[in-house]
């Protein structure tokens, strides 16, 4: 349930369509970022219940592209554990390819846990890992 | 009173070194050699450790050894490089004796010469920290009434000249400011924290008395050098009270106060200490503290959650929820460090790495310490008391960490664990209890001196619960419990040596062998023998002579002879001189040899048990695995379809 949107960048992680963590790199237009992550909470939520019916083994994670438009590109991802990450990247970054997206999907999932495996974190809380947050830094400074 | 050389120089000029020098240099260089061994030494662990004399000064002690010399670091380094520990890579002892004498050189105001050590010097004056003295000259605990004598307040390079009383009164304050002074020129990774208020406390302490001793300096302080034969005696109580002076900080200590030039270096009483900590919670120090129960011990420090939450990341190096022995004595270290006002720092120092603390404290003598740190008083400082007050509560949570615990590293993992956990104090977990019912027989006389807080009561009493079981068994069968000690914690083979030093049966048969010879041929075989069937009686032979290393190769000498032929010629390996001594250790030597083979008959006998009752204990707990997998299973089938109907 919850959300991270990266985008050109915006991080936001969200718990049960509440954020459990944003981070964008242009500070800026935040608020319009959080608009498209919460639009696109509803494609998610779409594109899961569509795979639903299938084993949850058959289900990816990664979820693509969620929507496009004409300024940002908006990918999904969501865990097992109905965590939702949203990356949302600027449109005229077309360097980034779907495998860049995808291994960035993972560090962040990897990250998560991580984070998860924290005793002290209680999941809902938002994340305040010095750790998480220099892996999401170095992704965007990688990314913009 | 000039003596030939204290050491052979491979290179250089003979160096030529004073009685008095002689002794100050070696008492040094022993106390550099020794405490590395007894604290984290950067040098080479195991040439650290060698007997002081044979091998070498790990480079920790000795760096911080030149630093109390006051001298700017560049002129230290040239001292490295001109008596050749640079070139060799390690401060022999003919390096160090050099060193010494370029210190006092260059304390003296002579250039940086080989040719300077050749003038006749005076001893080179080491300013040391309280914590210096503390963590790096170890175990000095005489002369604790002789808070007297501190001559080795050091003075500035510059200032040689006849004190009057006065300037030593302004040269008590000087020094103060020296301190404060060297860190900046300190390496940057030796945080040296200015300890003037515990060091002032010291001197005003002994301002009194500094007359004396200051006197008996005022020869060594020319630099002209009269001829060290005419202060002869006093070169020598300047040494004996440089030592008395490191004794004497050390004991003004508060065990783990604080750290001043490497907080994030863990002290041996800190290691020991946090070990303790880990056995309250953890019986097996080669396993793991799950999450929840290290959060309900940490979260008793009273640090605030996000701290808590970044320690625990830092210290946590492979992330998988749970804390190893070295992974907690990290976080450990940081919360006391985070308590005593220290910054938690970005990364996880390299003095707390995992690897690092495996490799500086290796586990056989966390054993031996252990009963160690029993027999010393426990630190019972203002920052710990805290900890100590909320630990109270938290060994409720000893008896309940064998449940499973949530996420990440796998209910495998965990159910295992928690299942060879309750096996382990269920069955014959000897060696894992024993020494904590050893400890908590030793600490229960001592836990009364303290208040009712006191970390070992409340660890006693969290212990009680779930370890009466073992407790007899261990009393009765003191041979199975070694075996099983080996079954089930090859790792930990030194836990035996402390629980018998020699087996019970053993002792009585060396006396009366040895009344009856009553020969010193036969001493050496005797005891010789003795841990030799303690070795044969326990089917690793490491484990027992851990405690008599001595003995050791002797030993080894002895049985391939015992066994090999029935007539033995044992002393003959001694070296005795009597023919006739050889005569006599037959028989007994038969009378043993196969005692000690009934003694190995019953320790096999006793292991074929122990394994019979493991195997069968695997098959039960494996069974016990495969239901909670299925039963898992069942579960996530049922949540998948039940998922289409949840709101998301």
């Amino acid at each position: 349930m919850g959300w991270i949107l990266v985008a050109s960048a915006a991080v936001i992680l969200f718990l049960q369509n509440y954020p459990l963590y944003i981070r964008s790199v242009p500070t800026e237009n935040e608020l319009k970022f959080h608009y498209m992550v919460h639009t696109s909470l509803d494609v998610v939520d779409e594109k899961i219940s569509a795979m639903g019916k299938a084993l949850v083994d058959q289900r990816e994670l990664y979820l693509g592209l969620l929507y496009p438009t004409e300024d940002y590109k908006v990918y999904g991802y969501v865990t097992n554990s109905k965590v939702k990450f949203v990356m949302v990247v600027d449109s005229s970054n077309t360097a980034l390819r779907d495998n860049e997206i995808r291994s960035m999907f993972r560090k962040l999932h990897n990250s998560y846990t991580d984070v998860m495996c924290n005793p002290f974190y209680n999941p809902g809380d938002r994340i305040q890992s010095r750790a998480f947050d220099g892996m999401v830094t170095s992704m965007m400074i990688q990314v913009c | 009173m000039e003596a030939a050389a204290g050491g052979g120089c491979g290179s250089g000029p003979p160096l030529l070194l004073s009685e008095g020098e002689q002794q100050c240099y070696s008492e040094l260089f022993a106390r550099c050699a020794g405490a590395a061994g007894g604290g984290p030494g950067s040098g080479p662990p195991e040439a650290a450790r060698a007997a002081p004399g044979a091998a070498t000064a790990a480079s920790g002690p000795v760096a911080d050894l030149f630093r109390a010399s006051q001298l700017p670091a560049e002129t230290l380094h040239q001292i490295t490089e001109l008596c050749g520990a640079k070139r060799v890579g390690y401060f022999g002892p003919t390096q160090f004796y050099i060193a010494l004498k370029l210190i006092a050189a260059a304390q003296s105001g002579l250039p940086m010469r080989i040719e300077s050590i050749k003038c006749e010097l005076p001893l080179p004056r080491f300013m040391m920290s309280k914590t210096d003295a503390e963590i790096r000259f170890g175990n000095m605990a005489e002369l604790h009434g002789t808070k007297v004598q501190i001559p080795y307040l050091i003075t500035e390079k510059n200032t040689f000249k006849r004190m009057d009383d006065e300037d030593k009164q302004q040269e008590t304050q000087s020094p103060t400011m020296s301190p404060l002074a060297s860190p900046p020129s300190s390496p940057p990774h030796y945080q040296r924290v200015p300890l003037s208020h515990g060091y002032s406390k010291l001197r005003s302490s002994t301002e009194q008395v500094h007359p004396a001793p200051y006197e008996a300096r005022q020869p060594l302080v020319q630099p002209e050098g009269p001829s060290l034969g005419g202060p002869g005696a006093k070169p020598l109580r300047h040494q004996a009270s440089l030592i008395r002076s490191f004794s004497v900080e050390r004991e003004l200590q508060d065990n783990n106060s604080s750290y001043p030039d490497e907080p994030w270096r863990i002290t041996e009483e800190q290691r020991e200490y946090y070990v303790n900590q880990f056995r309250s919670l953890q019986p097996d120090p080669s396993s793991f503290i799950s999450g929840s129960v290290a959060k309900n011990f940490f979260t008793k420090s009273k640090l605030s959650i996000p701290e808590l939450s970044y320690i625990w990341e830092l210290s946590d190096a492979d992330c998988d929820g749970a804390l190893s022995l070295p992974e907690f004595c990290a976080a450990f270290h940081l919360i006391v460090a985070r308590k005593n006002g220290y910054p938690l720092p970005e990364g996880l120092p390299p003095t707390l790495q995992p690897e690092y603390l495996q490799a500086a404290f290796p586990k056989p003598k966390w054993e031996c310490a252990l009963f160690d740190s029993y027999s010393e008083p426990v630190p019972a400082n203002q920052q710990l008391r805290d900890l100590n007050r909320m630990e109270k509560l938290s060994i409720k949570d000893v008896a309940d960490f064998p449940v499973p615990t949530q996420d990440v590293t796998g209910d495998d993992k965990q159910a295992l664990k928690s299942a060879t956990d309750e096996a382990l104090p269920k069955d014959m977990s000897e060696d894992s209890a024993t020494p904590k019912d050893s400890n908590s027989l030793k600490a229960r006389p001592r836990s009364r001196s303290y208040s009712s807080t006191s970390i070992e009561e409340a660890m006693k009493r969290g212990e009680d619960p779930p370890t009466p079981p073992p407790r007899p068994q261990k009393t009765h069968s003191r041979a199975s419990s070694l075996d099983l000690n080996k079954v089930f914690q090859p790792s930990v083979p030194a836990s035996k040596s402390g629980l018998l030093p020699p087996p019970p049966a053993l002792p009585p048969r060396p006396c009366p062998l040895q009344s009856e010879q009553g020969s010193e041929a036969e001493l050496h075989p005797q005891l010789n023998r003795a841990p030799s069937q303690a070795a044969e009686s326990s089917p690793t032979k490491k484990d027992i002579p851990y405690s008599q290393p001595p003995s050791k190769p002797i030993r080894r000498k002895f049985r391939p002879e015992n066994q090999a032929t029935e007539n033995q010629e044992p002393t003959t390996a001694v070296g005795g001189p009597a023919s006739v001594a050889t005569v006599k250790p037959h028989p007994t030597v038969q009378k043993q040899s196969s005692k000690q083979k009934k003694a190995i008959q019953t320790a096999i006998r006793k292991n074929k048990e122990a394994n019979a009752v493991l195997a069968r204990l695997n098959s039960e707990l494996q069974q016990q695995l495969k239901e909670v997998h299925q039963e898992r299973i069942a579960l996530e089938n049922q949540l998948e379809q039940l998922r289409p109907v949840t709101v998301l």
